[in-house]
């Protein structure tokens, strides 16, 4: 078991980071009934964490005896029925799931299962209603029109069922949805917070950790608390006992960009954008996200530009990741933005240099 | 054991004003609808304005006024956005609906006309093939019933419907309306709302009392019996000045770096990049010391990259080019790339 799995705080008083969120909710769910929630913030944050602990409050520990199923639904559409597959992760208490893998169809889903949580509501023994939570990630993916049968669903059924959403930017979640949910922003761990963790977890972990080492690795980590226990049980496979001037290996990817800044930074040349389409081609196929390559690029070279250039280059990489977004291949504009950076290089080293 | 549900409603259900004279802040329109209560005959009508200025209150007020408890089913006929309103839909359900005839005895000492009602709620959303259905419906059977739309915005209903019906317009809450309805939810419900709390709640829900009232519960469900204006702030996603004012120092200053380290800490703090659009809109158009024209440059970007985000662009690339592009007009530099 990863130790990012294996350390995560089961309940919302083992919380090290959120505490204040994790004491609020505590009262939220203990107190009265709970509203609709709406979790947000950057990756690695601890959203996911809270809401496995907030189900533990609020269900005990039945709520972690999750099983995976893989399910087909059968969905009546007027005319026609679909069938779709979607894979759910479910206790007695809560069901899981990613409504945006059923892509276009995902307005299906989100009506379909929540009619279906809502028939088989849990009976308590003194004979009074419960209600199920459904917790559904990444609702920012969703489609449009599944946001929006999303709202008179909340309201029709809400009450048999509460939803937890769970989401990276709220910019994309309809202000419709937004208002009906008690929103819970969820930021970055500082890198203290960061350092206190994986303190306590080298303690719980019987290591060594020798003085400042803990907080190189929580600046590597871009202040994802994911990331720096990822690089702690990756340095503690590579060598232990730790020295207190050993390397952080970053991960293979951001390298291999960092060669491919170099590479376009020396020469600027149709045959190098050649090259260079062979490295990125290796990126993708990897299943690095596009936008995640173009931000690392961007990232790389800003770190290497004067200070004329860069407002240049931030604006293209805006540009394209916009055009990226509403294309279909994304290989055409990083390539595209690499290609008109070459020229921008070019033309102000010719500027500068003759 | 699974935990029990009190029946308590969201507020905005239990405090929404059950008879038309109860809407506040809109005079004229309480006052021919109070005239058509009289007199129960009713045109269609078409309500529209702002979110959160009591349209759908005054729609069901005066079908509950009209019909009473009793006869409410079987007379009145709700659809909003979420049910399915396609042509067909049209064609069959509402159709069928409007086509009954009805008796005008009174009920329970409520006027009872003979006619229905068909709320359309969220009428813009519709289809314009389904709006252009309706037009003849409407008229066959405006013996028996009556249709009321409501909608934000106006331009997306089409003309021959609009023209069919009677229009009222909804302004938005003037912030007097609201704290008195805002101090008297508290008192009902036993909250202490100290006076600069109140006027932030007026402040970020913008004339929107029923955002207003959902950050208040909200709030109070979160932090307890007294609210502060910080607890309001936070509940509400609205982003904390100074947050916002260190982003626009760091464009002033003009140093590329700091501002990318400003940015690079928003997100990472989770603020929603369109809400700090917004906000930063609002701190440049105050702004005293910029000239229009720099004024214009930073807007219409931050023009362009709201569509983008819209479109789905990253948060980041894109709260980054806005930074670098206010930066550019503020210090006067090279405006425009090929």
């Amino acid at each position: 078991m990863l130790w990012v799995d294996q350390h995560r705080p089961k309940t919302l008083d083992k919380m090290i980071v959120h505490q204040d969120v994790a004491q609020n909710l505590k009262k939220l769910v203990t107190e009265q009934d709970c509203p609709h929630l709406l979790f947000y913030g950057p990756s690695g944050s601890g959203k996911k964490t809270l809401i496995m602990a907030l189900l533990r409050q609020m269900f005990g520990p039945g709520a972690d005896k999750v099983k995976a199923e893989n399910k087909t639904w059968k969905v009546d559409a007027g005319s026609r029925t679909i069938d779709i597959d979607l894979t759910t992760l479910s206790s007695t208490h809560h069901v899981e799931l990613n409504p945006s893998d059923a892509g276009f169809q995902d307005r299906y889903i989100v009506q379909e299962i929540i009619k279906e949580m809502a028939k088989n509501r849990p009976i308590d023994t003194k004979g009074k209603k419960g209600f199920k939570v459904l917790v559904l990630n990444e609702v920012d993916k969703l489609s449009r029109e599944a946001q929006h049968s999303l709202r008179r669903t909340m309201e029709k059924y809400s009450s048999s069922c509460r939803l937890i959403l769970c989401c990276n930017s709220s910019s994309k979640v309809t202000e419709a949805i937004r208002s009906r949910c008690l929103n819970v922003r969820i930021n970055s761990p500082s890198v203290e917070e960061i350092v206190k963790v994986l303190e306590t977890i080298a303690k719980k972990e019987g290591l060594q950790l020798p003085p400042g080492f803990a907080a190189r690795i929580a600046e590597k980590s871009n202040r994802s608390l994911r990331r720096a226990i990822l690089s702690l049980e990756t340095c503690r496979v590579q060598q232990y006992p730790f020295t207190p001037n050993q390397a952080i290996s970053p991960m293979d990817w951001e390298e291999y960009i960092f060669e491919i800044t170099s590479d376009i930074m020396k020469e600027q040349s149709p045959k190098r954008l050649f090259q260079v389409r062979g490295k990125i081609y290796e990126l993708l196929i990897n299943c690095i996200p596009p936008e995640i390559i173009l931000k690392r690029l961007l990232y790389e070279l800003l770190r290497k530009l004067d200070a004329e250039l860069k407002h240049e280059v931030c604006h293209w990489a805006a540009y394209y990741e916009h055009r990226m977004r509403l294309g279909q291949k994304a290989i055409f504009h990083i390539e595209a933005f690499i290609a008109k950076f070459m020229s921008i290089y070019k033309t102000f080293l010719i500027s500068t240099f003759g | 054991m699974a935990p029990l549900l009190q029946s308590s409603q969201p507020w905005v259900e239990k405090y929404r004003p059950k008879q038309v004279k109860d809407v506040a802040h809109q005079d004229e329109v309480v006052r021919v609808l109070t005239n058509t209560l009289e007199t129960c005959s009713c045109p269609h009508m078409l309500f529209y304005g702002p979110p959160g200025t009591g349209k759908t209150t005054t729609a069901l007020a005066i079908a509950h006024q009209l019909f009473g408890p009793e006869l409410y089913n079987s007379r009145v006929l709700e659809l909003n956005a979420s049910d399915d309103r396609g042509i067909n839909v049209v064609r069959t359900k509402i159709k069928n609906f409007a086509a009954v005839a009805v008796g005008s005895q009174r009920y329970g000492g409520y006027p009872c006309p003979p006619y229905k009602i068909i709320i359309l709620d969220e009428a813009d959303s519709m289809t314009e093939d389904a709006q252009n259905a309706l037009r003849r419906t409407m008229e066959t059977y405006s013996k028996v019933t009556r249709f009321i739309f409501i909608c934000n915005y106006i331009s997306r209903i089409i003309e021959p419907l609009a023209s069919r019906c009677a229009k009222f317009r909804f302004k938005p809450l003037s912030e007097e309306i609201m704290t008195n309805r805002i101090s008297y939810i508290c008192n009902e419900e036993g909250l202490n709302l100290d006076p600069e709390a109140l006027s932030i709640i007026s402040t970020i829900s913008q004339g929107d009392l029923r955002r207003a009232i959902t950050y208040l519960q909200g709030a109070a469900r979160l932090y307890g019996s007294s609210v502060t204006s910080k607890d309001l702030i936070s509940v509400s996603g609205v982003i904390p000045q100074n947050v916002v004012q260190a982003l626009f120092e760091a464009c002033k200053s003009g140093n590329f770096d700091m501002a990318n380290t400003e940015v690079n800490n928003v997100i990472a703090e989770g603020y929603p990049v369109s809400q700090m659009l917004s906000q930063l809109f609002d701190v440049v158009v105050q702004a005293d010391h910029i000239t229009d024209e720099q004024k214009a440059k930073i807007c219409s970007k931050l023009g362009e990259v709201d569509k983008r985000l819209v479109d789905g662009a990253d948060e980041y690339l894109q709260l980054l080019d806005v930074a670098s592009n206010t930066m550019r007009a503020l210090c006067n530099m090279p405006q425009d790339f090929s």
